[in-house]
């Protein structure tokens, strides 16, 4: 099962048939395994990764770590949950060390960034503090090297 | 009239021209070719080991190093091949390092041959087996293996060929170019027959890792191997480092010593960079080596899939990144089908009758190559093979 998930996870648009042919599995067997990961949500769901920056759509993010004054009785859980719902946050983590909350927002811009954390982030109850870091070159994302390299060549026959 | 002597030694210029190297020559004089011709991984050097190999340059470590190797990776190699494959060597006395597997192979027949005595090689096996035994002066004897036994030496065939100035025996599982693997109860008739006959075990083993059916099954850990085999491993195959030319051999004290000894006179050591880029890749890169072993495994059953779709036989190899297809079905031989292909599809594979004549009647396609190029190659070669076989 994990090496069904770890093709789909790199190319989801393996078909069943392929991944069988792969892993040595029937198609039924795989078409099966599947519907049930989805069904289970272990497949939450699939996406496209997409570079925006070759269609001229520019992306800008910012981690911003937030310091909070966790809520008696329930921790840091309903203060992330309230931040969660911004469609402007792209991700959100509870960290250890000198801040609570890492908040990945992505904008069309520094200043669209920036907005939204003085306006929408920084004013929420519980929250003490927050400091901004702009991404000014992303080299690798989610696994992906984004930088180009050239290909390497071997000698077309050899022992 | 004085014969005039011929510069180049009688015995290397008897050498045959490899196989290899005259396909070699055809196939570069097609750029636009798509080769499963290779007989080295498409993965470059895991990350980690590269820095490591960096971080000794800048440490300016480009001195020799002692003829055996550095204590550090002979420790390391003592090591890994206890935890992975159950066997004790001491790294002071019964490792050496080698300039590749390649390296090994020579100084041991070098050391271990007298004059004119025999060395059995079951083929179709690597090319440089029977010239490595005669410019050692020894006899190469080609003893068949055959596909209905999946290409495993069979006893029979290897006391048939013996003979009473035999003296050793070079095997090699899992296979170049067969793909064969080989099982406990074969691996232990084998050592039984070396021991009757009093023979000395060359165990080519540098494709150990990958092997995709279970547990490798090394005929140097069987009883009663140890004290006549030399075990060849190397960094090539599983850790993707072909072009550093690092291997080792492990073996009874007498014969490494003797080997160092040679070792020390026509390399003096192996490269210095590649050894301490090797003690990183035994420390810290099983991870990699089981994510490259995983990927030849899932490339390996959509080829012999393939192949035994387009009606081209193959016989299932469980290790090494090869398949051995048999092109009888088409009526070529090995010779005109590699050829054909090639001229009519651009597809590169290598003829059998490279690594012995028994090898006639099959091709060797190497899987170690991306997923889309296999997949490509497939499509171009089931085209061929249809329009052959009418």
């Amino acid at each position: 099962m994990e090496e069904v998930l770890q093709l789909l996870a790199d190319d989801a648009r393996l078909t069943a048939a392929q991944i069988a042919e792969r892993t040595g599995r029937t198609e039924d067997e795989v078409a099966s395994a599947i519907e049930k990961l989805e069904k289970a949500g272990v497949i939450r769901r699939y996406k496209t990764v997409v570079d925006w920056g070759k269609v001229g759509v520019e992306h800008v993010y910012g981690f911003i770590e937030v310091r909070v004054s966790p809520e008696r009785g329930v921790g840091f859980d309903a203060v992330a949950e309230r931040i969660v719902q911004f469609p402007e946050v792209h991700s959100l983590y509870l960290m250890s060390g000198t801040y609570d909350l890492l908040v990945v927002v992505e904008g069309k811009g520094m200043r669209e960034v920036a907005f939204f954390v003085a306006e929408k982030l920084a004013p929420l109850d519980h929250v003490l503090s927050t400091a901004t870091h702009f991404v000014l070159k992303r080299y690798k994302v989610d696994g992906d090297v984004l930088v180009e390299r050239a290909e390497v060549k071997r000698l077309p026959v050899t022992p | 009239m004085a014969k005039v002597r011929q510069r180049v030694s009688q015995l290397v210029h008897s050498l045959p021209q490899s196989g290899i190297r005259r396909f070699f020559e055809l196939v570069e004089k097609m750029p636009d070719a798509i080769s499963l011709g290779v007989g080295e991984p498409d993965f470059v050097t895991p990350w980690r080991i590269r820095e490591a190999g960096i971080a000794s340059l800048e440490s300016g470590h480009t001195h020799y190093t002692p003829n055996a190797g550095i204590q550090e990776l002979r420790g390391e190699v003592s090591r890994y091949l206890d935890r992975r494959f159950g066997l004790s060597y001491d790294p002071q006395h019964e490792i050496m390092i080698t300039v590749g597997g390649s390296e090994a192979i020579d100084i041991a027949l070098r050391t271990i041959l007298e004059p004119g005595d025999g060395v059995l090689i079951p083929q179709p096996c690597f090319v440089a087996y029977p010239p490595c035994a005669m410019m050692a002066g020894g006899r190469a004897i080609s003893v068949p293996t055959w596909v209905e036994h999946d290409f495993r030496v069979q006893v029979e065939d290897l006391a048939a060929a013996c003979d009473g100035g035999t003296r050793a025996i070079v095997v090699s599982y899992p296979n170049n170019p067969t793909g064969a693997t080989i099982d406990e109860e074969g691996a232990l008739a084998f050592v039984e027959f070396a021991r009757e006959r009093d023979l000395l075990i060359l165990s080519d083993e540098v494709y150990a890792e990958l092997t995709y059916n279970g547990e490798h099954v090394s005929i140097a850990a069987q009883p009663g191997a140890r004290e006549r085999t030399i075990l060849i491993g190397g960094f090539s195959k599983a850790w993707a480092m072909t072009g550093w030319r690092l291997g080792f051999a492990a073996g009874p004290a007498d014969i490494i010593g003797a080997m160092i000894k040679m070792h020390a006179y026509t390399v003096m050591c192996s490269p210095t960079t590649a050894q301490e880029a090797a003690v990183e890749a035994l420390r810290a890169c099983d991870g990699e080596v089981e994510r490259m072993r995983r990927e030849y495994n899932q490339r390996r059953r959509v080829i012999v899939g393939r192949l035994n779709a387009m009606g081209l036989d193959c016989f299932e190899p469980k290790g090494a990144f090869y398949a051995f297809p048999s092109i009888a079905r088409t009526g070529l031989t090995s010779d005109e089908f590699a050829e054909r292909l090639l001229a009519e599809e651009q597809v590169a594979v290598v003829p059998g009758t490279a690594f012995g004549s028994c090898g006639e009647g099959f091709v060797r396609c190497c899987y170690a190559t991306s997923m889309e190029v296999i997949e490509e190659a497939m499509a171009r070669m089931a085209r061929f093979v249809g329009r052959v076989r009418g």
